[in-house]
């Protein structure tokens, strides 16, 4: 489980993130929701470690983040940014094999050569592997960069806005990848996302920031509904249910 | 393999300009230049593989491959350090003194800033390295300012001593401070040996790095002292040459489109001992030591950095 205990971060006078404590269900995909400037990537940031809290602690299985060693670290958890623009010559299957990095320390062994395998096998990259990162499309590129964080083989799983610049086709390939990790796998999933209708279709648990503060938390069906997105986004929605699931028309 | 293929023609071709400056035009008195010129190759491979070493490092760290070292304003304050040497004890001090003596000063106190630097950069949790360019940006700014100021104030005779200080040079390397500079350069790559492993995870950026597991705060820092240092030696023994390194690290690139460092720092050593024995053997045979090595290389360099500014605001 994922600990966040009355974390704070401010930049200068303005609290980017104000006092949020939230506990995070192992092997569920728990999205974090708001407009923007809500303090959800940062949020994400200081639970990977990638930022300090000014106050507060963030726990991964009782464990404080910022006391555990960092390569330790790297295999509970693996953090994925939304902008990876590289200016290096890499192939895919490079790039994946770097997320074996914390288990082999640059050298490779049979073992992770299986694990880079699976996880270019999950993401769909096999035939892509020996092409370079710059021969890539933007949604070819995203999986592989997940690739790279699956190959890691850690419990939990962040990702900033993976689907940010991606057609519906590769949205819904990544969703249900990160979906398939959850339930045949275990692991633990935590995404930043914009679109509400994807964190409603795809996540269990969905966590609604606004202005740094956390404005709800709970199952889809408790946090997807008129008057709390309202609170968050101020603005009415109706949501409609369709095939089972709560999609919201905010187009008005 | 093919990147083998590549580095052993690295090393004949490394190898063959070593011998083609000792032994070319080498006359009768063999038994006189002979060491002579020994002397000067060792300068030479010495420095060729701290400015390759340093760039390459640097170029890492600030994921930027067309930044070098001097940026951090190292070579200004050689300057500065030569020229108030000069302003306060005369240029006798520069021919007198003891070259270990001054060699120490210049590295002691490249070092001490460089270090003061950092200190200030990393005192506060999450600066931006770019912080520090910028920092060193101005500082070397001032620096180079505040030498010209000394420069105009001092005996036009004695600036002409200065002046043979302000471009890199292996025509009078002194086998005293060789000794110490290979000490110090030997130490140094013993101790890079540690963070190794982590320059191409470090190529990937901060985040990723830190998410496979580095520490990046206490990495960084360290290869900054490493870089800090090479840098401080190079400059010490020759003058201002870290331009060299800018087109060593980005032939070797291109010759080997690979991310891996444990090629790319052979074949930017290679690539900058190449460059630098074949560019002293042209100096002394070709133009007969009208010119000096530096003004060649910053020429060759100039041109090829404005070639990599063009291609990449074409991408």
């Amino acid at each position: 489980m994922v600990e966040v205990q009355s974390v704070s971060k401010s930049y200068g006078l303005k609290a980017v993130v104000d006092d949020v404590s939230v506990n995070i269900q192992k092997g569920k995909i728990t999205s974090f929701i708001g407009p923007n400037g809500a303090g959800k990537s940062t949020l994400l940031s200081i639970i990977s470690r990638l930022m300090s809290a000014d106050t507060g602690e963030v726990l991964i299985d009782g464990q404080k983040v910022n006391e555990t060693k960092s390569r330790d670290l790297a295999k509970k958890m693996a953090i994925l940014k939304q902008s990876n623009h590289l200016n290096l010559r890499l192939s895919v299957r490079d790039l994946v094999a770097f997320g074996r990095f914390p288990y082999s320390q640059g050298k490779l062994t049979k073992e992770d050569h299986v694990h880079i395998d699976e996880a270019l096998r999950y993401m769909e990259l096999e035939e892509l592997q020996d092409r370079y990162l710059d021969q890539l499309s933007g949604g070819q590129k995203q999986r592989a960069f997940i690739a790279m964080t699956i190959a890691q083989d850690t419990e939990y799983i962040l990702l900033d806005e993976p689907l940010n610049n991606l057609d519906m086709k590769h949205s819904v390939q990544i969703m249900k990848v990160l979906r398939r990790l959850a339930d045949e796998l275990g692991k633990t999933v935590l995404i930043v996302i914009h679109d509400i209708n994807f964190a409603s279709v795809y996540s269990d648990y969905i966590v609604a920031l606004k202005d740094g503060k956390i404005e709800a938390q709970g199952t889809v069906n408790e946090i997807i509904t008129t008057l709390t997105l309202k609170q968050v986004y101020g603005m009415d929605m109706s949501i409609q249910e369709i095939n089972n699931q709560k999609i919201c028309v905010y187009f008005s | 393999m093919r990147e083998k293929g590549k580095l052993i023609i690295l090393i004949l071709l490394s190898a063959a300009s070593i011998a083609g400056y000792m032994f070319i035009e080498l006359g009768p008195n063999w038994d006189y230049a002979l060491p002579r010129r020994a002397e000067k190759i060792a300068a030479i491979v010495l420095t060729g593989t701290v400015i390759a070493v340093a760039t390459l490092l640097f170029q890492t760290v600030t994921n930027n491959r067309i930044l070098t070292p001097s940026i951090i304003g190292l070579d200004s304050l050689y300057m500065l350090v030569q020229t108030t040497l000069v302003f306060f004890l005369g240029s006798t001090s520069l021919t007198v003194m003891n070259k270990q003596v001054n060699f120490a000063i210049s590295i002691g106190f490249m070092v001490l800033f460089a270090l003061v630097l950092y200190r200030l950069l990393f005192r506060r949790e999450g600066q931006s390295i770019y912080f520090l360019l910028l920092l060193g940006l101005i500082f070397g700014t001032f620096f180079g300012s505040f030498t010209s100021f000394m420069q105009v104030l001092i005996d036009p005779n004695e600036f002409q001593i200065i002046q043979d200080r302000m471009f890199a040079s292996f025509n009078n390397v002194q086998t005293e401070v060789l000794m110490m500079a290979a000490v110090i350069t030997a130490a140094m790559l013993l101790y890079l040996m540690k963070f190794f492993k982590y320059l191409d995870v470090l190529s990937l950026g901060k985040e990723t790095a830190i998410n496979l597991g580095v520490e990046y705060d206490y990495t960084v820092k360290r290869l900054l002292v490493i870089i800090a240092v090479l840098i401080s030696v190079a400059t010490a023994l020759v003058g201002p040459i870290t331009f060299l390194g800018l087109l060593v690290v980005n032939v070797a690139y291109e010759m080997f489109k690979t991310y891996k460092h444990s090629v790319l720092i052979f074949a930017s050593i290679l690539v900058s001992i190449a460059a630098l024995a074949g560019g002293q053997m042209i100096v002394e045979h070709v133009f007969t030591f009208s010119t000096q090595l530096s003004v060649i290389i910053n020429f060759i360099g100039g041109i090829y950095f404005i070639y990599l500014l063009l291609r990449e605001s074409k991408k």
